[in-house]
């Protein structure tokens, strides 16, 4: 294989398993200062107990979050020079400000959500949770920025090979931005929920059911509940936006080879580039014009209208199916939970066995999508402006990356297997019965217990 | 000269090569002890005193760490034509470097989770990436010096001895931090361990300060000419008066109401300042040394000031809330609980 190949994987598998970490770290900030802020008003010790059992998740996803997001910044330099010497102007301010406006934030005041609980006011250790959430959030804000501009770029001008910033107004809210922006974010909701309903299922299977993960899986269930319909509804907006701006990734989705009136919703086949159509295929007549032009006899723009300038059609299409077949997983299990939670019903244990199967079912759509939309984008790293073939480094023998690549592989497989197995041991050794500990501190004299810890 | 330098709008390359200094010099003090104690935590002698060292550097190495995001991301965002040159031609010593990270960074908190067959693994984990990283950084450090050029033995012998420094100058900020954050017996073994990290950095410093002028010409020629040398003297006089400074106030320490814990921390981010002087004048006005100027390699105005505002703004606010939480966590190293 040669540089390009290499570089592509090797980019893939690091930005493919960083993103797992933050796709639950973004929501799961949020679900900290709800059960934060639920404690503060009910004054309940469970809500405590339910944050400290999270936090700790939350520290190692962040970890690993932050460690493999390090890797990425270093590899636009080691692997695609290309991509700052040509789009730098517009990348380098919208990466400068993630760091200095969401990185430190987030990193400083984790260390008082995490071990400031006794040093600092009550109201501060609630406002250090929700700066870290805030960072977080925002930080995603910079970088899907950045990667909706990619994928449609506007607001510059092209001199001498290099994009030169016309309008940051334009370049930040691009056409794709707002719709990418919310369905990563609420895809992150959805990935963080299914974690908390899961790892709580597993807590109950094991070690029988409390007040504490009734009322966790109670509020991730309810959220989940309301986010899948929502996620669905703008995953719509979502691909009538990027029809709009990017029909041949549409095309894609669709495994659409020509350009028709009328045209079918393929529910499922097996695309074939060689003979340019889908074998195999089972299709809903006329559902893909209605779709996407809201008109059952509409023309739909086919691959055959973009000659050697479309994605690779097979994985495009293969992954948005994933992604929606989990979405309308989650969708029936979210609402079976609210049946249940109306009806004031102790889950059963085939449900509880579901859910926990689903503990990780967030991840696999939200990484589908994500192939969607960058695989989608291929032959280009930026749209129209930008290969990929022409960003990839010159100097670095192909030998180096193929090492290097390898070793990556080894280490985030050692990395995750570590991971899923702590996240289940930590679930384990959980005490589910209501600890005394915060009681004391938070009725008692403060002060106090802060100076029992520092002697 | 001054004029053409504010009309051409060159002075934002200079303004962003200075940033980029400063958050590689903060990330060699901050990451630095972090690494350093990482290091040293080999030689804790039981469970209790590993956790009390790895407790002690828990709610700062984090941000700390992101200082080294924000200077590669200055390299990245304000000389683009420099970055990939520089990164290219470190492609292993990053990759090392980024694995060394991974495993330092997940060690923290795999360590404190996980079951008890793998706590050790991670006790180790934690020690190897802090070790692996400072080598790396250091043999990273010294292929810039000689601009890349890797060829002779005296280069690569060269870079090996600035791999080793960068390493024995982490464990004496870290050995120092230590000190200023333990008391007891982790505290007398972290005099013991400064003062032989001490003797280390001096050796160091001294090899790395005459094998730079001689391994690369252009610094020879800007450190020796004469009268400038009388000038620059100072920076290694100053540096001798600290280092002498440190070493006799390790041998008094500790005191028995443990006044001054903290002076040998101070005194070595006094001194390494002083070799970051050293350093920087060495290459100014070369981003790349003796091939590519500051000024060369800078991305476009419109975009570099645009950075140059956000950073105007955040910067005191960042201090301030970095000065903030050393506050939370000031004083001597308990035991970290998440509650």
């Amino acid at each position: 294989m040669d540089v390009l190949e290499l570089s592509r994987i090797q980019f893939a598998a690091n930005i493919t398993f960083h993103f797992l970490f933050p796709s639950i770290t973004i929501a799961l900030g949020w679900f900290l200062l709800f059960f934060k802020l639920r404690f503060n008003f009910t004054k309940d010790v469970k809500w405590m107990d339910i944050y400290f059992f999270w936090t700790k998740v939350f520290a190692l996803c962040f970890a690993i979050g932050v460690v493999t997001g390090i890797t990425m910044s270093f590899q636009f330099g080691t692997n695609w020079p290309g991509f700052m010497n040509t789009v730098g102007n517009v990348a380098g301010p919208l990466l400068g400000y993630e760091v200095l406006t969401a990185f430190f934030l987030e990193a400083s005041f984790l260390g008082v959500m995490l071990f400031g609980y006794k040093r600092v006011k009550p109201w501060v250790h609630t406002l250090a949770t929700f700066l870290v959430a805030f960072g977080t959030l925002l930080s995603a804000f910079w970088i899907l920025v950045l990667n909706s501009w990619m994928q449609t770029p506007q607001g510059i001008v092209m001199i001498g090979g290099e994009a030169i910033v016309t309008s940051w107004f334009e370049v930040i809210f691009n056409p794709s931005m707002p719709y990418r922006l919310i369905h990563t974010l609420l895809a992150s909701v959805l990935t963080a929920s299914f974690l908390i309903i899961g790892l709580s299922a597993y807590r109950v299977l094991k070690n029988g059911n409390t007040k504490i993960l009734r009322s966790t899986m109670q509020a991730a269930i309810i959220v989940a509940a309301i986010v899948t319909p929502t996620q669905i509804f703008i995953g719509d907006l979502h691909g009538l936006n990027t029809y709009k701006h990017q029909p041949q990734k549409v095309a894609a989705i669709e495994g659409l080879w020509q350009t028709q009136k009328g045209a079918p919703f393929v529910l499922f086949g097996i695309p074939d580039e060689k003979q340019k159509k889908n074998l195999m295929s089972l299709e809903i007549p006329k559902m893909g014009s209605y779709i996407l032009t809201h008109d059952f006899n509409g023309e739909v723009k086919g691959l055959d209208q973009f000659e050697d300038k479309h994605p690779p059609v097979g994985k495009v299409f293969y992954s948005f199916r994933i992604m929606v077949l989990f979405g309308i997983l989650m969708l029936i299990f979210s609402w079976l939970g609210v049946f249940y939670i109306i009806k004031n019903r102790e889950f059963p244990k085939y449900y509880l066995k579901i859910l926990f199967f689903m503990t990780f079912s967030g991840w696999i759509p939200t990484i589908a999508g994500w192939y969607v939309t960058e695989i989608g984008r291929q032959p280009y790293l930026v749209q129209g402006i930008l290969k990929t073939a022409d960003a990839v480094t010159t100097t670095v023998p192909s030998s180096y990356v193929g090492i290097t690549l390898t070793i990556y592989l080894i280490v985030y497989a050692v990395l995750f297997y570590a991971f899923i197995s702590t996240i289940f041991y930590l679930a384990r050794g959980a005490s589910d019965k209501l600890s005394n500990k915060h009681k004391e501190i938070d009725l008692g004299d403060r002060r106090s217990a802060a100076v029992k810890i520092s002697t | 000269m001054i004029d053409t330098i504010i009309h051409s709008g060159q002075w934002l390359a200079y303004v962003f090569a200075f940033l980029m200094g400063l958050s590689m010099l903060i990330y060699g003090l901050l990451d630095g002890y972090d690494l350093g104690v990482g290091m040293l935590s080999y030689y804790a002698k039981n469970k209790k005193e590993s956790d009390q060292m790895v407790s002690s550097i828990g709610p700062f190495w984090d941000a700390n760490e992101t200082w080294l995001v924000l200077g590669v991301g200055i390299l990245l965002v304000a000389f683009p034509k420099a970055h990939g040159i520089i990164l290219s031609n470190l492609y292993i010593p990053v990759f090392v470097m980024l694995i060394g990270l991974i495993f330092r960074g997940v060690a923290f908190d795999f360590m404190s989770k996980s079951d008890n067959t793998h706590k050790k693994d991670w006790y180790y984990a934690f020690f190897a990436g802090s070790l692996t990283t400072a080598i790396a950084q250091g043999y990273m450090l010294g292929s810039y010096i000689i601009g890349f050029k890797l060829d002779t033995l005296y280069a690569k012998l060269f870079v090996i001895t600035v791999s080793i420094s960068l390493a024995v100058g982490y464990c004496l900020i870290g050995a120092n931090w230590l000190i200023m954050k333990t008391n007891g017996k982790l505290q007398k073994k972290s005099i013991k361990w400064a003062k032989l990290s001490l003797m280390g950095a001096i050796t160091c410093i001294a090899l790395v300060s005459l094998g730079t002028p001689i391994a690369n010409p252009t610094i020879f020629n800007k450190w020796f000419l004469f009268p400038n040398f009388y000038y620059l003297s100072l920076i290694p006089m100053l540096t001798i008066f600290f280092v002498v400074w440190m070493y006799l106030l390790l041998n008094k320490l500790p005191y028995g109401d443990d006044r001054y814990c903290w002076l040998p921390f101070v005194l070595t981010i006094i001194i390494a300042i002083l070799c970051f002087i050293g350093l920087a004048y060495s290459f100014f006005p070369f981003i790349i040394p003796n091939e590519m100027l500051i000024v060369q390699a800078s991305a476009a105005y419109s975009s570099l000031f645009i950075i140059f505002i956000g950073v105007l703004i955040v910067l005191p606010i960042l201090f301030g809330y970095t000065f903030f939480v050393y506050r939370v966590f000031r004083g001597k190293t308990s035991d970290l609980n998440y509650d």
